[in-house]
């Protein structure tokens, strides 16, 4: 810190009421970036003597530097980094003048760390792009501004660099300026701020610059002091608050403690606990440093209620009168940052405010190409691309999207193996209002009912004769749906016949009766919206058909366990067939009683020829092919 | 409280930041190392939890070198606010005789603090270990995240770092894994200071001038804080007005000349002061990117 700074009131102790601007810088060290950001803080004084000592020495050390000072050594941090003179991780740099305290995400330009800008965009309040005046708007310039305005960034700053290199010539610049809004057009872009500069000369940094007499706008750091911060406006927006931990200390104080993500809050105010939707109104808003009468976004606080209401960490307390939609399925924007690629349907950790939930891509729609902004098509996303998906949750969440509020619409997703972080996620809008009895009466019939399970319900009935391995199969290709995370339940003929059938015998009325109600209850369970497999022998074509007439076209599936009845009878499991041929057991199947062979059922397996196991696997793919499980 | 000023916004970010802690781990402790940063962290762990206190300890790791000061207020501290002070000592390292003056800093960094911390981090099974270090203080502490993971052997791995995006910290540890967190990520030394005069925290007398016996080495003022010190021929004993604007062990701490007894003085020092707060450490300075080689075998 300098004198000149504190001359200027930089730090008065007493009236201390700068506020702070996160900002991006975006560009290659070519452009000249580094450099921008170490004229930032030596003219700023921000640097101390023995900090710029170490650089001087440094600077004589690096090959690449013909200037005094190489100030890109003073922002690549790591030995790996300043030995391979680049820049790999996002770097953070603080420093004040007497208005605004700064703090800087330096982040690497190239498209292989998309991931490292996203990360310092997502704090940023503003993105300064640097272009190098000789060369002009590039792929990458537009990759930068495109990026900065997907994460919600509204205040960019077009940086044109280098201005020394081409005369200060006022023509290339207004070329450049009109390149580049050319293409911002269709970015979510609230304001570009084109300033003509030389960060290597220090003209127009902190400066005007007197080379250029045709500009008459701000230098960079007037600009930025100046610049209105966003998270204003998050005052006007209703409030939220994610509720981060319960604060209990004795029987007599219950808090809810988190940071205020929009909005204010103020006690009397009613707010509603989502996602249950109980409401209550605020009773306090405690602090240590004594209750407050009114709360604003970013601040971290505690608040108590009038009502003793269910309420715990991770969920939302909101304004009652401008509640946030509940939903457990979305289109949402993925920046993927892990070298393992996302693949649609395996399973994450989803975490939303205070909030992890378990996430399922379901459908990949397509890839952008950050530097053209098109759509491609794709079936996996690769570390640094990004695609725009659906996603859903195993439970219903409250939200806002993301171009509203960057706190209640931006999530992560984490591997649920590594634990790694494996994305930034941006929620555009739910694609289906969850139901929320707590507000609107929804039927529940077999739709939603399947719905909530994701999962097209079905009966999938196993014929043939005694130890032709109906049972074993069928419990293979459960277990095997099982593992696909399918809600299923196996209704055992033999198992039946120990409970709900116990009072049936084998006569053939009884059989028939058997057949019946197994059916029936497959009904009630596909209606319920499960995956139902029936094994038994149902020697009647008749029975089947009965069966097959209850459910929908396309519910019954109809597996032919096919077998010699000589094999069947070899294998003879449970000593059926030696009963029957000694005449111990009447009615028989194959025996004494006959078997009607499906005319067409939906698969056939011939156990003579296949294990078990691959007749399982015969069965998936089926179903699979079938559309009932994809 | 209308105007959200800078270090109303950094003190709302850390209060947060030690909540998570609290609501996600299973063992938590807070590194204490007395000085100011750990007066602000510390203060700013008794506003997190108001009314209730913190609900994890304070672990000093004490070399035996810290200013007799230090100690004194440490005690204090601990009592005044009721928490639970854990004092831990490489016992092994004071029976080998480990000491700044006869083994040198790095020797005695090396075995008394990092040595000690991940004794004592193992001992007490703590899992996520709250520590006061800001990212303005050294370049290679400018790419630490606030939720820094460490190996089952305390290892830190920069390349490995997880990204860390809005403040959505991911706190999910793999199997043996422990996790540093630095809630003071983003203050500077500026905002420490601006911080410590507006909430009005105690902190240890030594950072206001007073005159005190020093004796000039290297170009570093160090203060003869017990009989421990050997004085070298040719060095004499002073009494000079100095304070400290960072506080370790005190023959690796250098003094600075000052007037300032109060803390506008000290700021008002602050601003024209033409070196960083690091310089008068010795630890530091033992070999170029020494910070983040230290931090990777396990140093705070």
């Amino acid at each position: 810190m300098s004198v000149a700074l504190a001359e200027q009131g930089a730090f008065a102790p007493s009236a201390q009421d700068k506020t702070l601007l996160r900002f991006i810088t975006c560009g290659s060290v070519d452009d000249g970036k580094s450099t921008l950001i170490g004229r930032l803080l030596h003219d700023s004084k921000s640097l101390f003597e023995d900090q710029l000592a170490t650089l001087r020495a440094d600077s004589l050390r690096s090959i690449a530097s013909d200037q005094e000072i190489d100030f890109s050594l003073l922002l690549d941090g790591l030995a790996a980094e300043r030995e391979q003179k680049i820049t790999i991780d996002v770097a953070y740099r603080f420093f004040a003048t007497a208005r605004r305290s700064f703090i800087v995400a330096d982040t690497p330009g190239h498209e292989q760390y998309t991931r490292n800008m996203v990360t310092g965009a997502s704090t940023a309040s503003l993105a300064i792009v640097l272009v190098d005046a000789r060369k002009g708007v590039l792929t990458q310039t537009r990759r930068h501004a495109y990026l900065a305005s997907l994460l919600g960034i509204r205040h960019l700053v077009l940086a044109v660099n280098k201005m020394d290199a081409v005369e200060w010539r006022q023509a290339r610049f207004a070329e450049i300026v009109q390149a580049f809004r050319a293409f911002a057009e269709d970015l979510n872009l609230q304001d570009i701020t084109a300033i003509p500069l030389s960060a290597l000369l220090g003209a127009n940094v902190t400066s005007p610059a007197v080379q250029m007499p045709w500009y008459a706008g701000p230098s960079l750091l007037t600009h930025l002091e100046e610049v209105p911060i966003e998270s204003q406006s998050l005052r006007q927006e209703p409030f939220r608050m994610s509720v981060q931990w319960v604060n209990r200390p004795n029987a007599d104080f219950r808090g809810f403690s988190g940071t205020i993500a929009a909005g204010t809050v103020r006690p009397g105010e009613w707010v509603r606990v989502l996602p249950s939707g109980r409401q209550t109104h605020v009773a306090r808003i405690v602090t240590y440093d004594g209750d407050l009468a009114e709360a604003i976004a970013g601040q971290a606080v505690t608040l108590t209620f009038a009502d003793e209401i269910d309420c715990s960490r991770g969920d939302m307390v909101a304004a009652a009168n401008a509640a946030p939609e509940i939903a457990d399925k979305f289109q949402a924007t993925l920046v993927w940052m892990v070298e393992a690629p996302l693949r649609p349907g395996r399973s994450y950790w989803l975490k939303i405010g205070r909030k992890t939930v378990v996430c399922t891509v379901t459908l990949l729609k397509h890839r952008v190409d950050v530097n053209n902004l098109a759509e491609q098509q794709t079936t996996l996303l690769q570390l640094n691309e990004i695609g725009v998906c659906h996603i859903s949750l195993d439970q219903a969440i409250p939200f806002d999207p993301y171009v509203e509020n960057r706190e209640t619409g931006g999530f992560i997703l984490i591997d649920r193996v590594s634990h790694a972080t494996a994305a930034a996620g941006l929620l555009h809008f739910a694609l289906r209002r969850s139901q929320n009895l707590h507000w609107q009466a929804v039927d529940v019939d077999r739709t939603v009912r399947a719905a909530a399970k994701e999962q097209r319900p079905a009966l999938v009935w196993f014929t043939g004769l005694s130890g032709a391995g109906k049972s074993t199969i069928a419990n293979l290709v459960e277990k095997r749906l099982h593992a696909l995370g399918r809600h299923t339940y196996l209704l055992d003929g033999d198992n039946v016949r120990h409970g709900l059938n116990r009072d049936l015998g084998f006569t053939d009325a009884d059989r028939v009766e058997n057949i019946r109600r197994v059916a029936e209850v497959g009904r009630l369970m596909v209606d319920a919206g499960l995956i139902v497999l029936a094994s038994l022998i149902s020697p009647f074509r008749a029975d089947r058909a009965a069966a097959r007439a209850l459910l929908n076209e396309g519910e019954f599936f109809e597996v032919f366990v096919d077998t010699n009845l000589s094999i069947a009878e070899q294998r003879d499991p449970k000593g059926l067939y030696r009963k029957a041929r000694s005449g111990a057991l009447r009615n028989f199947t194959g025996i004494d009683s006959p078997y009607e062979v499906p005319e067409s059922p939906e698969l056939r397996v011939d156990t003579s020829l296949t294990s078990a196991e691959d007749a399982a696997e015969q069965v998936i793919a089926a179903l699979r092919a079938a559309g009932i499980i994809w | 409280m209308n105007k959200r000023t800078s270090v109303n916004t950094l003190e709302s970010e850390s209060i947060d930041i030690i909540r998570e802690v609290a609501a996600t781990s299973d063992n938590p402790v807070m590194l204490y190392s007395i000085g100011k940063d750990s007066a602000v962290m510390l203060h700013l762990a008794m506003k997190a939890f108001y009314p209730g206190k913190p609900r994890f300890p304070i672990l000093h790791v004490d070399t035996t070198w810290k200013f007799r000061e230090m100690i004194t207020f440490r005690d204090q501290t601990a009592q005044r606010l009721g928490l639970n002070l854990i004092v831990h000592t490489n016992q092994d390292g004071l029976a080998r005789g480990i000491g700044p003056f006869t083994h040198g800093s790095a020797i005695h960094t090396d075995v008394m603090k990092t040595e000690a911390l991940k004794q004592a981090l193992d001992k007490w099974q703590f899992d996520v270990a709250l520590g006061g270090a800001r990212r303005d203080e050294e370049k290679s502490r400018a790419k630490e995240r606030v939720f820094s993971f460490r190996s089952a052997a305390h290892r830190w791995d920069p390349k490995q770092q997880r990204p860390e995006i809005w403040k959505l910290y991911n706190t999910h540890k793999n199997p043996g894994e422990t996790v540093r967190v630095f809630p003071l990520s983003n203050w500077t030394e500026l905002d420490i200071w601006q911080y410590i005069y507006q909430e009005n925290i105690p902190i240890v007398p030594l950072y206001f001038a007073a005159s005190r016996p020093v004796v000039e080495r290297n170009g570093m003022l160090i203060m003869v804080d017990d009989d421990r010190m050997p004085i070298q021929p040719g060095e004499k004993i002073e009494q000079r007005m100095i304070r400290f604007r960072t506080l370790g062990c005190y023959p690796l701490t250098g003094a600075i000349e000052s007037t300032a007894t109060t803390l506008p003085d000290i700021i008002a020092e602050m601003m024209t002061a033409t070196t960083s707060e690091r310089q008068g450490r010795l630890v530091d300075h033992d070999q170029a990117a020494s910070m983040e080689k230290k931090k990777q075998e396990g140093y705070f």
